[in-house]
């Protein structure tokens, strides 16, 4: 069966200077994060810590969302909610008509993407600069991230300086990283001149006190947030935590786990618009609550477990199906395995139930998690519903991917494994018809030679051996 | 103090490699083990309860609850396999009339390596001339059981033996099960990498605990040619240690 996905997976498997940079990019990032735990006992006492902070959080999710809410708007936050990401995107405009903007600066967000802002605006005529350095460069491309964090991973600085030599004629040609990254810098500071209205995302936003945190190397996320007038902060509603005192591991943990930093060089409280007397800072902030399908997966208490995730992309920089397709083959706004786990439940099993498949099932990438989210058991869940005929369950789509002959056939197979007997008499007659084992059992012998049947199978060897059947 | 055990040979080496599961149970005799080789086990379940169709796993998972009453060790000659009879079973039977019962015998599995080393502490006595060989742990060997260390320590005891891991040895080889056949262009791709790495070591022979990993990587050597053998590590140390009288 050839789907969309399977093609773009051929696509992307031909894609060699793409996987190389990508691979490459992967190798520094899993290295930082070795060093970056040197104690590995610290390491998951921390890992169990983070684990329990996000299940406390995504346990009490509704009740601290409502705290969330009071504590903000106690703040000066204004707090909207969003259904879907289409509901976001008016939420979105109906601030910036309101402020009289008809552009927008935005800080690195996941939501956004997810909400499809940027393309959203346009419509709407009004344009959405990116200002981290990654989102710039793809950007100018005009496409999608294909990492949560790092989302132009799959191009090399040769790729960055054609891109901007375009782009920016009139700026001197940049070829090394530092050049690069200055000429952005120079580009970019006169953009954020005069601008009415910022945009960000939201790392971890605490229902006790109504603060917002944000994490960031570049310094443009604060200008996003101090700058303009406006600020809007977007965020998934389970990005909430309790407490204030809980952030200080969670943040050790994203920054360690997703670049290997000890801390970013700038962490953002934001807890409210300029008060009086202040010299700076928006005179209006607004944050906006995303769900788009997030309650859904909060009504199942296993799935739920992928609500814990604090987006730093550990488990993409570890995953060997990442390291062969990079995140565009996905088609997805997350790609990896939280991707995995997330996609199939925000847009239905039917939709892209074929992301739980597309895992061995390895684990990396759940030894990596710094929440302990257990995903490969969750692939297998989610694999269980796609082919599910329970009648109730709160996942999307759940049964969708159940075909006849394939239930059929593991039927059979079951029936038979479930029969000693029948199990012993189908695998001597596989022995003694093992000369008409076909050679060519595709796909296995595309790119393998094919096993082959043995004359005699252990059953019969054991009982041969004098090894007893019973105690 | 005499040892029995139960020996779970799993489907694949009973199909295809039961070479692995005699050099196996030939290697626990040895060491004073009685061995008993239920004639009722068939396959753990695993390809099903990886493709989602749990109850059809469930149905062939009791049937192997059914297979080994006794409270005895059940020795698997494949990580993969013994990860799903040990950690899956309690999930797979969690709110089941069979879910003490799975639990009890979940508690009862023991990978072989593990059980060579960790209870039994053989003693190996190398009989083959001084060779490489190269070691590929299987995900659910390092991750899902952690015996990959199990595993290096009693390939170790094989004094003429020079041990290598190939580049990435953490990474999946790519076989994954149902995961070769749904995704087959990927995991080509994993294999294949895998196969090169393994190349690069200039080992003689490839040995691994789990025959899903070295079919899938051993059909592929197999393809690009001229690469090393492979074997189970139980075929790879009954040879080196087995002396015909």
């Amino acid at each position: 069966m050839t789907t969309e996905f399977r093609l773009a997976i051929g696509a992307a498997l031909g894609q060699d200077r793409v996987r190389g940079n990508i691979r490459r990019a992967m190798d520094g990032l899993v290295t930082k994060r070795r060093e970056a735990f040197p104690d590995p006992q610290e390491r998951e006492s921390l890992r169990d810590e983070g684990a329990a902070i996000r299940a406390e959080a995504v346990a009490r999710l509704p009740e601290l969302l409502e705290e969330l809410e009071r504590t903000c708007t106690g703040n000066g936050i204004q707090v909207h909610w969003a259904e879907t990401g289409a509901d976001a995107n008016q939420i979105v405009l109906g601030i910036l008509r309101a402020a009289g903007a008809n552009a927008i600066l935005k800080g690195k967000s996941m939501v956004s993407e997810e909400m499809g802002l940027n393309e959203f605006l346009q419509g709407q005529g009004i344009e959405a600069l990116e200002t981290d350095l990654g989102e710039i460069i793809i950007q100018l491309a005009h496409e999608a991230p294909s990492h949560i964090i790092a989302p132009a991973i799959h191009k090399d600085r040769a790729e960055v300086a054609a891109l901007f030599r375009k782009h920016f004629p009139d700026q001197p040609p940049a070829q090394q990283i530092e050049e690069l990254t200055a000429l952005a810098r120079t580009v970019m500071r006169e953009r954020f001149r005069g601008m009415t209205a910022g945009l960000s995302g939201v790392n971890f936003a605490v229902a006790e006190t109504g603060t917002l945190c944000l994490v960031e190397n570049e310094g443009n996320g604060r200008l996003c947030t101090t700058l303009p007038d406006v600020h809007i902060a977007v965020m998934g509603i389970e990005k909430v935590v309790a407490r204030l005192d809980q952030v200080p591991t969670l943040l050790t943990l994203l920054t360690r786990s997703a670049t290997g930093q000890p801390i970013t060089t700038y962490v953002n409280m934001i807890s409210g618009p300029r008060r009086a007397g202040e010299k700076d800072g928006p005179t209006a902030v607004h944050l906006i609550l995303l769900d788009n399908g997030r309650s859904r997966i909060h009504a199942d208490p296993e799935l739920s477990a992928t609500l814990r995730c604090i987006r730093c992309a550990a488990c993409m920089n570890h995953c060997p199906v990442y390291a062969r397709l990079g995140g565009h083959a996905y088609g997805t706004v997350y790609p990896g395995p939280i991707g995995s786990i997330l996609e199939p439940q925000l847009q239905g099993l039917a939709e892209r139930g074929e992301m739980a498949d597309a895992s061995s099932l390895c684990g990396a990438c759940a030894e990596v998690c710094p929440v302990r989210i257990p995903i490969p058991r969750l692939l297998n869940r989610l694999r269980y519903e796609a082919v599910s005929t329970r009648a109730a369950s709160p996942t999307l789509g759940h049964g969708s991917r159940r075909l006849a002959v394939q239930s059929g056939i593991w039927r059979l197979w079951s029936w038979v494994c479930a029969h000693p007997r029948a199990y012993r008499a189908l695998t001597r007659l596989l022995g003694l018809l093992r000369r008409l084992q076909p050679t060519r059992l595709p796909p296995w012998t595309d790119t393998r030679e094919a096993p082959r049947l043995a004359p005699e199978s252990l059953h019969r060897q054991a009982r041969a051996a004098g090894f007893p059947d019973r105690a | 103090m005499p040892h029995t055990v139960y020996f779970f040979g799993t489907c694949l080496i009973d199909t295809l490699f039961p070479r692995a599961g005699l050099a196996a149970m030939q290697l626990l005799r040895r060491a004073g083990v009685r061995v008993i080789f239920p004639q009722g086990q068939t396959c753990c379940g695993q390809p099903a309860y990886n493709s989602g169709y749990r109850d059809e796993a469930r149905a062939v998972a009791r049937a192997q609850l059914d297979a080994f009453p006794a409270d005895l060790p059940v020795v698997v000659p494949s990580a993969s396999c013994a990860g799903m009879l040990r950690v899956q079973y309690p999930l797979l039977f969690a709110d089941t009339a069979d879910a003490a019962r799975a639990d009890a015998f979940a508690a009862r599995v023991v990978e072989l390596s593990d059980y060579l080393v960790r209870v039994l502490d053989v003693r190996l006595t190398d009989l083959g001339p001084p060779i490489r060989v190269a070691v590929h742990n299987s995900c659910s060997a390092r991750r899902e059981l952690g015996v990959a260390d199990a595993t290096m320590d009693l390939l170790g005891r094989l004094a003429r033996v020079e041990l290598v891991e190939p580049e990435r040895a953490a990474e999946c080889c790519g076989f994954g099960g149902a995961f070769s056949v749904k995704q087959p262009e990927i995991s080509a791709a994993m294999a294949a990498d895998k196969a090169r790495a393994i190349l690069a070591t200039g080992a003689a022979v490839l040995v691994g605990q789990d025959c899903g990993c070295l079919m899938n990587l051993g059909g592929t050597l197999g393809r690009l040619g001229g690469g090393p053998l492979v074997r189970h590590l139980a075929e790879f140390i009954w040879e080196r240690t087995h002396r015909d009288d």
